[in-house]
């Protein structure tokens, strides 16, 4: 089982909730909050108060059978869905309906479960394409290569290179990203949505149709991420193996409600999470 | 943005070389060898349609915004550079043009406001509006055609510091230096990093929206900058080529020309407007010949003009068909054979 490969590292300070965490991580990672959040498609209820607390620097898994709500969740967290009832809380500020667009600079990066990637693009400027938020220079300073045009464009260079270089992406940097494999176009969302430092990290099943070899990466950089920044991580994910190696907690939904929600060994124990999801699988 | 080391083979001589010698070629051997016949019947037309087809694939190739309003951008610049150039007497003929193109940006940025909840077929047919309502405004209200009894203006005489542009080489030089100049910026502007926010606006709208792209900036933006090279295209049509100004020549089929222009070129390269606009306006020269060799006496000029228009369209499928990426893809394939 991949569970041996993808041994749980998480700080032992997130594993008991006794509040330990250090200073320094509680000021980069601000962690998020859903509180209470309910989401509903005509007549399907997507979400039903559904609560979630994740601290700086923990990985929070979201487990639970295909149409629990999983993306729905992570849908409302980057505002692309408007919940009907509820908050979101990232860092100091709390949210009926959260910016879509201002998302990157509340410091939080996501991935889809499809891949959404822009094939017509470079791998770096896909990368490069996660720092465009912070951007001062226009269209004129770009087209008459200004000194800031050109201070930004190089300092973005090297952020995209930095992070290339730790999710071995360096070789590809030139390539269109629509002619790499599945996998790596996998790794590349990754590293748009780590480019610009988040502190949160929403990934909509980032290893889904990967060889268990990519996955053991995937989850290895995942890690390495968050144990670079203290960032906070939600991972939606169906390998229940790749779950309990990389996650310190797991939320559990099952048709729009969370039914569960606790250590990988509590929540594998659980009998209704066993009823509603593992047995069944 | 590139990363690996560019060939060593390829130095910016011989990588430029090519383009100097175009250049070279535009500006110093047409003036002083080509017919009158070739500026007037297919140089002019095709830099003011090229440089149009330009602005339209900055929306429509690069930034995948489909519009069929061109041509009323077209009539915008051509009527705001006249009016300018008639009403303001002292008003340099290089700031008519760029003020026309600001006009025409203003415009252009009004009819792109339904961009930003309109996508794809419906937003084609919101640009539509502009068609119609430029060319209504045109008609009905005679301030704009300096009341002239027919709408038909002839375009004012053209000089630049003191030199007199209206001979057939000074219109020449004039049509090319402007598009020569626009291209350059909108080269430029594609590689650099607000073209890659243009690409991926295209490609994932979503995804750009919340990885912090600035999408509805950058789509009003665009709209903006092509309007305003689309306009300049026009007022160079008007007064370059045509000689005159009127609102009929920018109608509906103008924008469908300008469209098909980007798709036979190459949807989001810049030289793709260039090679599209070289056969949207070769191809029927080379056709009448045919046929008026083919048919003559036969048919008359109107079943003439109705075959050679259906043949000009099947080629135009049966091309989609085999190469959707248009000249610029075989173009590459062809420099690719060449320089292995
Ligand atoms: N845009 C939408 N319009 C209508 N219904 C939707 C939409 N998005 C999700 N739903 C519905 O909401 C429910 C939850 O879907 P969601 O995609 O969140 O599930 P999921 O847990 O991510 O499933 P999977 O594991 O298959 O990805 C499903 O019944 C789905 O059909
Ligand atoms: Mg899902």
């Amino acid at each position: 089982m991949p569970g041996a490969v993808l041994r749980r590292t998480g700080p032992a300070y997130l594993v008991d909730k006794t509040d330990t965490v250090s200073p320094r991580l509680a000021a980069v990672g601000a962690g998020v909050v859903l509180d209470g959040i309910s989401l509903s498609f005509g007549g399907i209820r997507a979400l039903t108060d559904v609560s979630l607390d994740v601290a700086p620097g923990e990985i929070r898994a979201v487990i639970g059978p295909n149409g629990a709500g999983k993306s729905s969740l992570i849908n409302v967290l980057s505002g692309l869905y408007q919940a009907s009832a509820g908050r979101v809380r990232f860092g100091g500020r709390v949210f009926s309906a959260v910016p879509p667009q201002e998302l990157a600079a509340l410091g939080v990066a996501r991935t889809f479960q499809n891949l959404a990637l822009f094939p017509g693009l470079s791998v770096a400027d896909n990368i490069a394409a996660g720092l465009s938020f912070r951007r001062l220079s226009g269209i004129w300073g770009n087209v008459f290569s200004l000194p800031l045009a050109r201070q930004e464009r190089a300092a973005h260079q090297d952020q995209v290179r930095e992070v290339a270089d730790r999710l071995h992406l360096t070789a590809d940097l030139d390539r269109l990203v629509a002619t790499l494999p599945y996998g790596l176009q996998k790794r590349v969302e990754l590293a748009r949505a780590l480019v610009a430092a988040p502190r949160l990290l929403l990934l909509d099943e980032p290893m889904a149709g990967m060889t268990a070899t990519e996955k053991a990466e995937m989850a290895g950089f995942v890690r390495a991420a968050r144990d670079r920044s203290g960032l906070s991580v939600i991972l939606i994910e169906h390998d229940i193996g790749v779950v309990m190696g990389l996650s310190d907690h797991v939320a559990v939904l099952d048709h729009g409600v969370k039914i569960a929600d606790g250590t990988p060994d509590q929540v594998r124990r659980d009998p209704e999470v066993i009823r509603a999801y593992l047995g069944a699988a | 943005m590139t990363f690996v080391a560019d060939n060593p083979l390829a130095t910016p001589l011989t990588r430029h070389l090519p383009l100097a010698a175009g250049l070279l070629l535009a500006f110093v051997a047409v003036p002083a060898f080509a017919s009158d016949y070739v500026i007037e019947a297919i140089l002019l037309p095709f830099l003011a349609l090229s440089l149009a087809g330009l602005g339209l694939n900055l929306l429509t190739g690069y930034t995948g915004q489909v519009s069929l309003g061109s041509a009323a951008f077209m009539a915008v610049g051509a009527f705001a550079a006249f009016n300018l150039e008639h009403r303001i007497d002292w008003l340099p003929l290089p700031v008519s043009i760029l003020l026309a193109g600001l006009t025409a940006a203003a415009v252009g940025l009004v009819f792109g406001l339904p961009s930003l909840r309109l996508r794809g077929f419906y937003l084609a047919v919101s640009t539509l509006a502009a068609q119609f309502f430029v060319q209504w405004a045109l008609t009905k209200f005679g301030w704009f055609s300096n009341y002239s009894a027919s709408g038909i203006i002839s375009a004012p005489s053209l000089h630049v510091f003191g030199i007199s542009l209206d001979g057939t080489a000074g219109r020449y030089l004039f049509a090319l230096s402007t598009t020569a100049l626009i291209t350059l910026f909108v080269h430029r502007l594609v590689i650099s990093p607000i073209g890659a926010n243009l690409i991926a606006v295209r490609d994932n709208e979503t995804a750009a929206r919340v990885i912090g792209v600035p999408v509805l900036r950058t789509k009003l933006a665009v709209f903006a900058l092509s309007s305003a090279i689309i306009g300049i295209a026009g007022a160079i049509w008007a007064f370059a080529y045509l000689r005159t100004v009127e609102p009929a020549g920018f109608n509906l089929d103008r924008s469908f020309q300008i469209l098909f222009i980007v798709i036979i070129g190459g949807l989001a390269t810049v030289r793709g407007a260039f090679l599209g606009a070289a056969l949207i306006v070769i191809f029927p020269l080379l056709l009448s010949r045919f046929t008026g060799l083919a048919f003559d006496g036969v048919a008359d000029a109107g079943v003439l003009k109705l075959i050679e228009r259906i043949f000009f369209g099947a080629v135009i499928i049966a091309f989609l068909i085999a190469e959707p990426n248009g000249l610029s893809a075989i173009l590459s394939r062809i420099t690719r054979r060449f320089t292995r």
